[in-house]
């Protein structure tokens, strides 16, 4: 992205809820408690049976994977190598034994709290160069990472002794039901942390994270099982082998993720011709798509609709390009009845050249139909777009309250036209506004 | 079709491939086990070769061109690790019974050579380097010296495999079948990739001592949750070039007969990209900032646009400030600085005369320099209100005349060449319907009739 600012101190102080309050206690407790064991562990002499390369290849292993974080479609960030890391090391079986003239295998005994400390150094030492370069140093998805590795830490580590004598197939199930509560302890994590974030609802909020997470999560998944039951063979030299399938398969993840990223942006600013054109008001589109989206997800929609309503949104007036005079200040809310349907038509046609944003189109199309007495029924989206729209012709960038709320007041004086719950819904996101730096 | 040359490569290879797995059970080396010795042998063999298979049909677009990549060598050099060489030949020779349909007689045939040539040569690789004792599961007491003749023997895998297609490619460039355009430009990730994916023959062969031809199965979920990115990336690509197009068509729409004429510029500057041999990432980006070169114009009032007469100092101000309306709009979007360049520049001049910023020779980026040579091209060979079309001959003898003062001679130089092997898209000659108002009578972009400004 480009020019992307520094994070404001303030706002940032602003942004640590009680639910972030809560995420990073618990992370700080744990991370505490296991430093103070490990300490008194840390003798080799005391403790034989530790593996301290072990832990210090699987410590760098994880640092490096939190070095190369992921952010992935919808701001979210994760780090899928440094949880494979952790995770493999909390589930590990059987390691060569190391003081042993004969060649064996010797069951693994570090402790939970070991586990712990050996994730939380790694994820540290691997966000140091993040912080030292300017980025966020990603406290909030750092502790949910160490809260989803200690659950299954705390579960799996009192059992090796029984687990790694069983056959494997045992051991495999064990671990492939671990593997998935961890992830969902991660994904109800970030849900959490989401739905505080942004106002969505938190059921929906975890069904999107469930949705958009899982192919990432299922990769995680069969990678921490492989490299925990490789160890049996090849020992720590996995990690060196395992290193190059992981890094391909985040590559892929993150080409993906920049592309879409780059899709938005480019819909952002294009969206702008119809501002330079002079058809609308400088800022227009931005507002319009921004109150449309913090409506639509305090509605409840989930993250797929809300990407298409943000576009629809971004482009609802790129029909006004087709008419040959600007209208006089690009309101829509101005002109007639027939005129809005017709630019709402020349829009739809003109992204539906697309071929790939049908849906989008089918939003802007229906954006000038009255919410109610119309057949069919306009879409939840398309009604959104026509109340924010209208919403921000009257108001515009200002943030007086008089205005916004005489706007509001005509709102609701048309239920025909403006859906009672959609206007509902936007006096609430309309409350909370800020001045917008743009 | 396959061309005479390539068939001869191909049976080549087969020839190759055919003497060196027979005389393997002769040579000094002691290869060892002969893949079919033991029932248990057998079952390996038999599941890699499936792996193989399954890989090879999950085949996915690296990019939207026509760069494909499977991760199949992961199989095979699991076999290098499990069984040797002969056995990864055997591995890499199911290629011929692709589960992929559309493959022609040749292309299997081909394909079934090379990778089991391939198989042979990272087996015999691993072997040399391993040191003494025979192939199998890896243990971890020899840990180092296994990853390192494992290293090479992907390596070997990974360029065996690509000059062997290289070859074939070459021989074959003009028709339709093995082609692999954009070979080139993607080489880098895709080696990135064969060589990273390699790393699951090894995981595989020490999975297989605890797990046994459940390994392979296991191995195949993040390959193929990897494959699903790399499908969804492809198709984002996709989505974001057609809605690129669409939305350069409606500030298109202002004009009916620019129509068409950012995607035409578009593919002119592409054309001269290939010919200069810039790479891909530039490609791309030269690709969208012609698309967009002109989309400053909606900042221009459109009565100026229209006017018949000569321009005021003012109107003429208004035409030339285009160029940094259009990098307004496009400043945000996070592609190359260099397209954002060739947006804001592609009126500069060579002798220095152009606008906005009357740069001259090589201060003007190169981007601008290609866009301003198949902008110009493109008005001239289009039809406008207040004239025909000239043919391309015309338009090419206007080219050369203002080479070295309005236009970089080699770019020129370049356009030139690239149109004697592709064709031009030429514009439609377009006649405006009756009821349309809208219309230009003044083309900034044609050399052949500059603007006419009053002169105070």
């Amino acid at each position: 992205m480009a020019g992307s600012q520094p994070p404001d101190r303030l706002a940032y102080l602003q942004a640590i809820d009680s639910g972030r309050l809560l995420l990073m206690a618990a992370a700080a407790t744990l991370v505490t408690a296991a430093f103070a064991v490990t300490a008194v562990e840390v003798r080799p002499s005391a403790h034989p049976t530790i593996d301290w390369t072990a832990a210090l290849a699987f410590g760098g292993f994880i640092a490096f994977g939190e070095l190369l974080r992921l952010a992935l479609p919808g701001g979210r960030e994760s780090a899928p190598i440094a949880m494979v890391g952790a995770m493999s090391y909390a589930l590990l079986l059987e390691l060569p034994a190391r003081h042993s003239a004969k060649p064996h295998f010797e069951i693994t005994h570090q402790s939970a709290l070991l586990v712990i400390a050996v994730a939380a150094v790694g994820m540290i030492v691997g966000a140091l160069p993040h912080i030292a370069a300017g980025r966020p140093a990603g406290v909030t998805s750092i502790c949910a990472r160490i809260v989803a590795v200690a659950c299954v830490a705390f579960i799996f580590r009192p059992l090796v002794s029984d687990v790694a004598t069983k056959p494997w197939e045992l051991a495999f199930s064990i671990m492939a039901l671990l593997v998935c509560f961890g992830w969902l302890v991660d994904a109800l994590v970030g849900a959490l942390i989401r739905a505080d974030d942004v106002g969505a609802k938190f059921s929906v909020a975890m069904l999107d994270e469930i949705r958009l997470q899982w192919p990432l999560g299922l990769a995680v998944g069969a990678s921490v099982i492989i490299t925990a039951f490789s160890t049996k063979t090849i020992g720590i030299g996995i990690l060196a082998v395992f290193i190059g399938p992981l890094l391909v398969t985040q590559i892929a993840f993150r080409r993906y993720a920049g592309i879409r990223a780059t899709y938005l942006q480019t819909v952002r600013s294009l969206a702008r011709v119809t501002e330079v054109a002079g058809y609308v008001e400088a800022g227009h589109s931005r507002r319009v798509s921004r109150l449309a989206v913090s409506v639509g997800r305090g509605l409840g929609m989930p993250e797929p609709d809300l990407l298409a309503l943000e576009y629809a949104a971004l482009m609802h007036d790129i029909g006004q390009l087709s008419l040959r005079d600007p209208i006089p200040g690009g309101a829509t809310v101005l002109v007639s009845a027939a005129d809005q349907d017709r630019i709402a038509e020349l829009g739809a046609d003109v992204i539906s050249v697309a071929g790939v944003l049908d849906h989008v189109a089918e939003l802007v199309r229906c954006q000038s139909w009255p919410a109610i007495g119309h057949d069919p029924a306009p879409p939840l989206g398309s009604m959104i777009i026509r109340a924010a729209n209208a919403f921000d012709d009257m108001v515009g960038g200002s943030i007086d309250r008089d205005k916004s709320a005489a706007a509001l007041e005509r709102l609701r004086l048309d239920p025909t036209e403006y859906s009672a719950g959609v206007v509902e819904a936007l006096a609430e996101v309309a409350g909370r506004r800020v001045p917008s730096r743009l | 079709m396959v061309s005479r040359a390539a068939w001869l490569y191909i049976v080549v290879v087969v020839a190759i491939t055919g003497i060196l797995v027979a005389r393997t059970h002769t040579t000094p080396f002691h290869f060892h086990p002969k893949p079919s010795q033991t029932p248990h042998q057998l079952i390996v063999l038999l599941v890699l070769q499936a792996l193989f298979l399954v890989c090879d049909s999950a085949k996915t677009p690296l990019t939207s061109r026509q760069t494909k990549w499977s991760p199949s060598s992961a199989a095979t050099l699991a076999a290098v690790v499990l069984l040797g060489p002969v056995a990864a030949a055997l591995v890499g020779a199911v290629a011929l019974l692709s589960l992929r349909r559309q493959l022609l007689a040749a292309e299997r045939l081909f394909n079934g050579a090379m990778y089991a040539l391939c198989g042979l040569a990272a087996g015999t690789a691993y072997v040399q380097l391993k040191g003494p004792g025979p192939v199998g599961i890896p243990s971890y007491k020899q840990f180092w010296p296994i990853a390192i003749a494992f290293a090479a023997a992907a390596a070997v895998h990974v360029l065996a495999n690509h000059s062997l297609i290289w070859g074939v490619y070459r021989l074959n460039r003009g028709s339709g079948m093995l082609r692999r355009e954009g070979l080139e430009s993607s080489l880098t990730l895709l080696l990135a990739s064969d060589l990273g994916y390699a790393g699951l023959g090894l995981v595989i062969a020490s999975l297989w001592m605890i797990m046994g031809p459940f390994s392979a199965v296991l191995v195949l979920v993040p390959l193929f949750v990897a494959r699903w990115a790399m499908g969804q990336f492809a198709e984002q690509q996709r989505a974001y070039a057609a809605t690129m197009n669409a939305l350069c068509q409606a500030v298109e729409t202002k004009d009916y007969y620019t129509r068409g004429h950012g995607d035409r510029v578009s593919r002119g500057a592409v054309m001269i990209a290939r010919q200069i041999k810039m790479s891909s990432d530039r490609t791309d980006a030269i690709r969208f900032a012609g698309m967009l070169h002109d989309v400053g114009k909606l900042g221009v009032p459109t009565q100026v646009l229209q006017k018949t007469g000569p321009l005021t100092e003012d109107e003429y101000a208004a035409i030339q400030l285009h160029p940094m309306r259009g990098l307004e709009i496009v400043r945000e979007i996070g592609f190359l600085y260099e397209a954002l360049n060739g947006i804001m520049h592609h009126h500069e001049r060579i002798d220095g005369r152009g606008y906005p910023m009357g740069l001259a020779g090589h201060e003007i980026p190169e981007f601008a320099r290609v866009i301003a040579v198949a902008d110009a091209f493109d008005s001239m060979t289009s039809t406008r209100s207040y004239r025909e079309a000239k043919s391309i001959a015309m338009a090419i003898d206007e080219l050369r005349r203002g080479a070295g003062t309005q236009f970089d001679e080699l770019v020129v130089q370049a356009f030139i060449k690239a149109l004697e092997v592709e064709e031009w898209p030429l514009a439609a000659p377009a006649r405006a319907p009756a009821d349309l108002t809208i219309v230009t009578v003044q083309d900034h972009d044609d050399p052949t009739a500059p603007l006419q400004v009053v002169i105070p």
